[in-house]
């Protein structure tokens, strides 16, 4: 174990609170208050089968998926902890592959992986690679946003196409051989945020991983007391995700995405925040899919014009036979 | 996307509901109305709902959402069963997906797979085949259910476990089939249906001639329908055109994938694995005669009921519930009592509320007051 944390983690995540080796990392408060006056701070764990996929890897989404979490409060995630719980018998190289992956994730907008924590349970007892991550960063002293910030007639925006990621993981874990352009959206949102730091009638932030844009609608609605109106004809989507939601009868709505968000912006500030998006590559597709209501419901308005409500699903999406 | 933006044109589909409306207008007086026009399918009903279509027609048509899903129909006691024979330790038990949440007496294929039963959701019967294959020290059963439109799929796949010799493999078999119950359902005194839309992919299998009796013996037009809004609004406009000019026929809207033959391949398949049962239970609607199918002697040894001996299991529908009289057009789904309170699709008491594709839940997602 000793060898493995000299040999792979300490040299792939080398920082300064990593490399001096104690039992916790010391980071300067200075560094922190000076970018803002209130923590973020997120945990979530991993669980992925599988471990590799076009666009990403358990790796990569396990930094993004904290570092976003943090990100959608305005904050810039500074420092990430790492706890992988590893199956006795994963492949060394396997697990190198994995920690370059976030190392590299890290690095690409200056995240330190500063504190960590390995075990190795019996085969069977784990799914190969479990990996848990806590992330910290500071909010702007200006910067409120929440959906407690959420008023009626505002705009609903998304930052690009969804479901990349729920369709990708779908046909690679159930075999389906469908459409090779199917690929994760995996990625770091922060950059993608950092201009709307100074546009103001930004409301509140979301990143739709699980449950998708149908979760973050209904967790805005239920917190906000406002409803949720969407358009299907506004929502992006790539070809081979709809093909696919054709085929199974799901919908793009629950599936979830890696590097997408949901915006409620105030109507003012609607043009100038999609402008902000487009300029990022990761926002080329962002688009204006509704807005809040009134009555508390969250509501689809279909192709025809014909209004329904959007249920948030039952269980995890399942394929309809006919 | 080609194929599917074509058939959902607002321009195109503004046009067709004009057409009809003006229809409507032009309709004999010795026609009762509104009329009442039963989508045979699931998947039609689905369709109209998710494209709000019944919103958007004139008052005076109704559609009637009939027995066509095969899983709305599935009795809770054959889920029993599934649970039963899932409950062997040495059995892979596989089924579609949309069967997982059915639940029967003692939970659902999902609370069975949670509980550490080895259940897994396939998409084609082939994909269960290629288990036994990797896994001979298994058995592994596949759950058969759907109309014409699945079974081909099981019975090439049974074809196949003979061809290969794999005999860890077997199907439960819970197919259906639509005719004897579209009869069954004529037969009843107060239903009064006016017409139908039948399911395309059903006909792809079997072809159109089947339904001859609707039109000759009942009088009642039928038009073979696609799946897409412009489809199905089309099939309108043809069945209301036959009833404009007092005609009844079997009409195919769906030409460009049906052929009046149906699959002779497909056809032959079937005869060969599956024969007629005397009698198959229908939820909601109870037993109908020579409406379900077992395998044929030639195939009777790939039979999971054979092999595992679940015990017969009949639950009696609630008598709350009134899924019989949604199904034949004498009730709407939101005059039932359990519905959207007893009965929901997280909790589905009856047989409409268990499927995407059934009435009630069609309802309860798309339905429930916006306004
Ligand atoms: S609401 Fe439930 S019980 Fe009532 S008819 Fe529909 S499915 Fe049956």
């Amino acid at each position: 174990m000793q060898g493995l944390i000299e040999e792979l983690f300490l040299q792939a995540f080398a920082n300064p609170a990593l490399n001096a080796r104690e039992d916790q990392a010391c980071i300067a408060l200075s560094e922190l208050c000076a970018a803002g006056d209130r923590l973020a701070v997120s945990t979530d764990s991993y669980v992925i089968d599988p471990i590799f996929f076009p666009g990403g890897d358990i790796g990569k989404l396990a930094v993004c998926g904290t570092a976003n979490d943090v990100a959608v409060s305005g904050a810039r995630p500074r420092y990430l902890s790492c706890g992988l719980i590893l199956e006795e018998g994963l492949p060394f190289a396997t697990l190198a592959r994995i920690v370059q992956s976030m190392a590299a994730t890290a690095q690409q907008d200056g995240m330190q992986i500063v504190t960590g924590d390995t075990k190795v349970v019996p085969r069977g007892a784990a799914d190969k690679i479990f990996i848990n991550t806590t992330g910290f960063g500071a909010i702007p002293n200006n910067i409120d946003w929440g959906v407690h910030q959420i008023r009626q007639g505002d705009s609903i925006i998304v930052s690009g196409t969804l479901g990349d990621h729920g369709a990708t993981i779908l046909n690679l874990r159930e075999g389906l051989g469908l459409a090779s352009e199917l690929g994760s959206d995996c990625a770091l949102l922060a950059p993608l945020i950092a201009p709307l730091l100074n546009i103001p009638g930004v409301r509140a932030l979301r990143d739709a991983t699980r449950g998708g844009v149908t979760a973050v609608l209904h967790e805005f609605a239920a917190a906000s007391g406002c409803g949720m109106e969407i358009l299907e004809a506004a929502l992006p989507l790539k070809p081979a995700v709809r093909g696919m939601c054709e085929l199974l009868g799901l919908d793009a709505l629950n599936f979830a995405n890696e590097g997408k968000l949901v915006l409620v912006v105030a109507p003012e500030a609607e043009a100038e925040v999609l402008a902000a998006l487009h300029q990022h590559p990761l926002g080329r597709d962002a688009a204006v899919i509704g807005h809040t209501l009134e009555r508390q419901q969250v509501n689809v308005v279909g192709l025809f014009g014909v209004s329904r409500r959007l249920d948030l699903p039952l269980d995890e999406p399942l394929p309809r036979i006919c | 996307m080609r194929y599917i933006d074509e058939f959902r044109d607002p321009a195109l589909t503004e046009a067709l509901l004009q057409r009809i409306a003006q229809l409507m207008l032009l309709m004999p007086e010795r026609q009762q109305l509104p009329l009442q026009i039963m989508e045979v399918c699931g998947g039609h009903t689905h369709a109209i709902f998710k494209f709000g279509l019944d919103r958007l027609l004139p008052d005076n048509l109704e559609f009637i959402h009939g027995p066509g899903c095969p899983v709305c129909v599935l009795p809770m006691g054959r889920i029993d069963s599934c649970l039963e024979i899932a409950a062997h330790p040495e059995v892979i038990f596989c089924t579609y997906g949309d069967a997982m949440r059915v639940r029967g007496r003692h939970g659902s294929l999902l609370d069975a797979r949670r509980q550490g039963a080895d259940i897994r959701v396939v998409y084609s019967p082939l994909d269960a085949l290629q288990l036994a294959a990797d896994n001979p020290q298994r058995e592994v059963v596949f759950f058969g259910l759907g109309f014409e439109t699945t079974m081909p799929a099981s019975a090439l796949t049974l074809q196949q476990a003979r061809r290969r010799s794999l005999t860890n493999f077997s199907l439960f078999c819970q197919h259906i089939t639509l005719i004897p119950t579209l009869r069954s359902l004529l037969q009843q005194p107060d239903v009064r249906i006016d017409g139908f839309l039948a399911p395309g992919h059903v006909s792809m299998v079997i072809g159109n001639a089947p339904y001859g009796f609707i039109a000759e013996n009942y009088h009642k037009p039928l038009v073979v329908t696609g799946f897409e809004p412009l489809d199905i609004l089309q099939g309108l406009l043809m069945l209301l055109e036959q009833l404009h000019a007092g005609r009844s026929a079997v009409e195919n809207q769906y030409r460009r994938i049906v052929p009046e033959q149906g699959n002779r391949l497909a056809q032959q398949a079937l005869a060969e694995v599956f024969c007629l049962k005397a009698s198959s239970e229908w939820r909601g609607l109870g037993e109908i005669a020579h409406s379900g199918v077992q395998l044929t002697p030639g195939y009777a040894e790939f039979d999971a009921e054979r092999r595992f001996h679940p015990q017969a299991q009949q639950v009696a529908d609630d008598p709350r519930s009134r899924c019989g009289e949604v199904l034949t057009g004498r009730c709407k789904p939101d005059a039932c009592p359990l519905f959207g309170k007893q009965c929901t699709p997280s909790n589905a008491f009856g047989a409409l509320m268990v499927s995407s594709e059934g009435a009630c839940a069609a309802y309860y997602q798309y339905r429930r007051e916006t306004a």
